[in-house]
């Protein structure tokens, strides 16, 4: 590992990389810019107002200015600090999900009949809305008194057990019947099946969820600021830059950016530490 | 003392498709350092009999003695080294550590596993290769790979299912070279499946033909070549011979099993 004609095309394959994502960030502000002339000169294919739809370099400009007429910060950085702030209740519920989802992934592989008695009731969880849920979560945190960002993270868990759960339990039963067969052999105990042959099989199906899993917890994040009427984060920013989204689109375009920006990050993450793990893994993710 | 007991043993698997008789009427003893064979046309069951001494499955006639032991104790007592035609080898481990793996589920020390590793390496002739990967290895290799993990913990029986049926033919026949120098050197009782007819003679002490449907011995024929057996063994006469004998004998099976 690390011999320096591997390292040299690792380093080409980046540049590469980052070459092809700025070729699609030049395609969309084409596609965008390229929309909003042609629907100036035309009412086809939908009529848009400039102000609605502002120029890429508007919405540019519009991070740029202060967020209130007579403070010091830029939006940008209210943005930023906005961010942050709900990525660390996304943190929090992503890691309490994360465990969660893998936890009952065990559980339910280990006792097949709480499988078959557990799993209709782990999919219709995901079926409620969660415009429905979110509301009844900051409602009762409120009661037990737990700081309003505990709700937040609540919510951000429970988008993010679920590909967990499903993936962990794929995961555990992925090991060929023969590996299993041998485990017996060696009168091996449940326990050590589970820890030296199922879970590190099942890893890989863990990462791919827990990818899935990152974005979901953002926007668990983000609908679950809503009604928790805090004073900080994206939704907030959202929430407040949308009500002059008629004279001002601009602010929230620049949010969605940051959000979008913010769940490429957080996914990025898992990719990195995927990689750390699972580095000598199997013959595909190596 | 017998190493395997096997008598009056049947098997029969009720499924959605009705009820098959896999095995009926087995009966064979096998003695300390023999090497056995068991061959027969697909569905003959050789393969269910194998998992049956190996307590992978359960008869549901007659019995199956190990060592003296119930085949269940057996295995509780790590009685049992098994390869299967898949070497199965976990992907995340080095060579060295899939043969770990045995030793550290059974609770043997860290130099006891680092010392049975190494010697085992050495004995399929790996040892240059303990820190690869299975998938940097070729078939061939890593089924040795497989044969060391299920020596490391010293079993008294070896049980083998078709374990060198994926490899071509030339890596096959330096395979079974290999088993036959690690067999002697250390005179493992081995149990072999196979569909190979020169396969199980130049392997075996005793070749045992079954019949499909249900699964039943219909013969056992003694290999009287002389030990070890070498390149040389499979130019000699009496390797032919045998080899036709076996030969006949599988034949009477599909002639008789042609009439209705």
């Amino acid at each position: 590992m690390g011999s320096s004609p591997v390292a040299g095309q690792d380093r080409l394959a980046r540049v590469r990389q980052l070459g092809w994502v700025a070729l699609v960030l030049v395609g969309l502000v084409g596609l965008w810019e390229g929309y909003k002339a042609l629907a100036a000169f035309t009412s086809w294919p939908l009529p848009v107002r400039s102000t609605s739809v502002p120029h890429v370099w508007d919405i540019v400009a519009a991070l740029a200015e202060p967020v209130q007429r007579g403070r010091d910060q830029s939006t940008f950085a209210y943005l930023i600090e906005s961010s942050l702030f709900t990525f660390r209740e996304a943190a929090a519920g992503f890691v309490a999900g994360g465990l969660i989802g893998f936890g009952l992934g065990v559980l339910l592989a280990l006792f097949r009949p709480l499988e078959r008695g557990l799993m209709p009731y782990v999919i219709a969880s995901q079926t409620v809305p969660l415009l429905a849920i979110a509301p009844m979560v900051v409602v009762w945190s409120s009661k037990a008194q737990w700081p309003t960002w505990v709700a937040v993270s609540v919510i951000a868990a429970y988008l993010t057990f679920f590909p967990v759960t499903i993936n962990t339990l794929r995961g555990l039963q992925s090991p060929e019947p023969t590996a299993l067969e041998l485990m017996r052999s060696y009168a091996s105990s449940r326990w050590a099946t589970l820890w030296k042959v199922q879970v590190p099989s099942a890893l890989p199906y863990v990462f791919t969820a827990l990818k899935v899993s990152a974005t979901a917890s953002v926007i668990g994040a983000i609908v679950g600021e809503l009604p928790a009427s805090l004073n900080a984060g994206l939704g907030r920013a959202l929430l407040s830059f949308s009500y002059f989204f008629a004279t001002g689109p601009e602010k929230v375009y620049g949010a969605v950016v940051v959000a979008g920006l913010l769940g490429m990050l957080f996914v990025g993450a898992v990719t990195l530490v995927e990689r750390l793990t699972l580095s000598r893994w199997h013959r595909d993710t190596a | 003392m017998t190493a395997l007991r096997i008598s009056d043993l049947g098997m029969t698997f009720d499924g959605k498709a009705g009820r098959l008789v896999a095995l009926d009427g087995i009966t064979l003893d096998v003695e300390p350092g023999e090497f056995v064979s068991l061959i027969g046309p697909s569905g003959c069951g050789k393969s269910t009999l194998l998992r049956l001494i190996g307590d992978l499955l359960s008869p549901t006639a007659g019995a199956i003695s190990v060592n003296a032991k119930s085949p269940r104790q057996a295995r509780l007592d790590r009685d049992y080294g098994m390869v299967f035609q898949k070497a199965t080898l976990l992907d995340w481990r080095t060579v060295a550590d899939n043969i770990r793996l045995p030793l550290e589920v059974m609770g043997f020390s860290r130099t006891e596993r680092n010392r049975r590793t190494k010697s085992n390496l050495e004995l399929v002739q790996l040892d240059e290769f303990a820190d690869l990967h299975p998938w940097q290895l070729s078939g061939g290799m890593q089924q040795r790979v497989a044969i060391a993990r299920a020596l490391a913990f010293e079993p008294s029986l070896l049980l083998m299912d078709e374990p060198f049926g994926a490899l071509d033919e030339m890596t096959r026949e330096r395979m079974q070279m290999e088993l036959m120098r690690i067999w002697s050197r250390t005179g493992i009782t081995v149990v072999f499946v196979t569909h190979s007819i020169p396969e199980a003679v130049f392997l075996s002490t005793r070749v045992v033909v079954m019949s499909p449907r249900p699964g039943r011995i219909t013969d056992i024929v003694p290999i009287g070549l002389g030990q070890p057996r070498e390149f040389a063994t499979r130019k000699e006469e009496r390797f032919f011979e045998l080899i036709t004998a076996v030969r006949e004998k599988l034949r009477g099976i599909e002639q008789s099993g042609d009439q209705p």
